[in-house]
């Protein structure tokens, strides 16, 4: 358990979020063009990392804005929360 | 050759203060080359090794364990067994571990204290009636053992359960599959780890992968903290860890690692001689044989490998097991912890084969993979022996994520999804 600092909000405890996964994983632009390596690749391969992880989480049980996270998912320290659409702060 | 364990070697080491005991397995120094390396010792990659050893007579294998054996997810889970799955592959590769368990101890002269006390799942509201319903008969044509319960019948099966109608989500009914059960989990990776020691494999703990190394698309041995190991095959049966050295090897897995909790209650007399599982309500509950209530939290929805959970999960868990359980109302709960389990979006596993060749993934097993540990070690030793999987895990190829051919078992088995 954790506390996030949603970017609307504020601190709030991590209960009242909802993790949405990896984060800046763009829709595809010619859904028909794609072959089924592309579809399974955008559907369902996840970098899965150990260590810093750039992620979704929706303020649920809040203001139910999505915004994006960076992570350390070796022991779940936050290191930065930024809105959608914004570039990650750290690289 | 190892000494048999029996009640005439228990008599002779109690005569001596049991130090005595032979050492059930050695603890080697890694060679410079293998026939094939398992990556990963816990249940699941010391039966592959057991099995690769004596089905498959590759005896120049070694297992590589970073901690220590079953110290993962091995030694973490609530040690249910049961094969009522729905689909037919699944219900195939389950019922597989189930009738491997079912002579386990004896085929490993290890008591793994196979329990068959059956396992109940509960049904709360009317969809869960018709999906119990229809599992049950899918269950039925597969050959697996399943009956449908009737509110009185499950109460019959287990007096402790709260059937009252006016509960928020009250009993209507449950399916039995009384072949199912427990089994002691150390036990399952000591019996195996003994088995394949026997038969010469390697048991090397305290060493970690730190990379794969290629010649092109095919596999030539592994960085380890022990030094490279040269192999022309390597299993991997690492987890949580499994996108971890799929990465090493240029791969992206369709996983992604979540944190699961468990908790055990203080030990007390015999009260629940059943596995009982809700998946409505989020709760199930057994009893160990030290006589601690053994129950199943539900996993975080965050990637972590922290193998730390939330703690409004178990206290979701515990809120169900009370309504549920009025009786445990004033137990205290003694551990909590967490291990961290890789979930495949069909939450079904991924025994198979990889572009790389000499490379195999054994994944994937997300919140159930302790009942298919023989299975699975079975089934994945064939599939590294022939370079081809077993017609019983055919289906639980990596490729099905690109064909679509999913095995979606989310919901549809049980809870602990």
């Amino acid at each position: 358990m954790f506390i996030i600092n949603c970017p609307y909000c504020g601190e709030r405890e991590q209960s009242e979020f909802k993790a949405g996964g990896e984060a800046h994983i763009e829709r595809p632009k010619q859904p028909t063009e794609l072959s089924d390596d592309q579809w399974a690749e955008y559907l369902f391969m996840r970098k899965n990392i150990k260590g810093i992880q750039f992620e979704r989480w929706v303020h649920v049980h809040g203001c139910r804005k999505w915004f994006n996270m960076v992570r350390d998912t070796t022991n779940d320290q936050i290191h930065a929360v930024y809105k959608m659409g914004e570039k990650p702060p750290i690289k | 050759m190892k000494n048999k364990y029996s009640i005439f070697s228990l008599f002779k080491n109690a005569l001596t203060d049991h130090e005595n005991w032979q050492r059930a397995w050695r603890d080697p120094e890694p060679k410079k080359e293998y026939d094939a390396i398992i990556v990963g010792g816990g249940g699941h990659g010391l039966a592959t090794a057991y099995y690769l050893a004596k089905k498959h007579n590759l005896r120049n294998i070694a297992v590589l364990e970073k901690g220590w054996i079953g110290g993962g997810n091995t030694g973490r889970n609530t040690t249910i067994i049961r094969s009522n799955y729905l689909w037919d592959a699944s219900a195939g590769l389950y019922d597989h571990a189930l009738k491997i368990w079912e002579g386990l101890s004896q085929e490993l002269n290890y008591n793994v204290m196979f329990s068959q006390r059956g396992v109940m799942n509960l049904a709360h509201n009317l969809q869960d009636v018709r999906d119990l319903k229809r599992r049950t008969h899918a269950n039925r044509l597969n050959g697996v053992d399943a009956v449908w319960l009737s509110t009185e019948e499950v109460k019959k099966f287990c007096p402790i359960i709260n059937t009252s109608p006016n509960i928020r989500y009250p009993v209507l009914g449950g399916t039995l599959q009384k072949r199912a059960g427990t089994a002691r989990h150390d036990a399952v990776a000591w019996g195996y780890a003994r088995g394949a020691d026997e038969m010469g494999v390697d048991i090397i703990q305290n060493c970690e992968v730190k990379g794969i190394k290629r010649n092109g698309d095919t596999v030539e041995g592994l960085e380890t903290t022990k030094g490279f190991i040269k192999t022309k095959k390597i299993g991997v049966v690492a987890a949580g860890h499994s996108s971890v050295i799929a990465n090493m090897a240029g791969l992206k897995l369709p996983l992604e690692s979540k944190p699961l909790q468990a908790l055990v209650s203080e030990p007390v007399k015999p009260i629940i001689d059943t596995v009982v599982m809700s998946n409505a309500v989020h709760a199930y509950v057994s009893q160990s044989d030290k006589g601690e209530l053994v129950i199943g939290a539900g996993t975080d929805d965050y990637v972590s490998y922290s193998q730390k959970g939330s703690h409004d999960i178990v206290e979701g868990t515990l809120h169900a097991i009370l309504e549920l359980y009025p009786i445990f109302s004033r137990m205290r709960m003694l551990r909590q912890w967490g291990g961290i389990v890789d979930i495949c979006p069909d939450a079904s596993p991924i025994i198979s084969k990889t572009p790389i060749k000499g490379l195999y993934f054994n994944c994937g097993w997300g919140t159930g993979g302790f009942k298919a540990t023989p299975g699975s070690g079975d089934l994945f030793a064939h599939t590294i022996a022939n370079d081809e999987p077993h017609k019983l895990n055919a289906a639980f190829n990596i490729n099905r994520f690109v064909s679509g051919d999913l095995v979606d078992e989310h919901g549809a088995a049980a809870v602990a999804h």
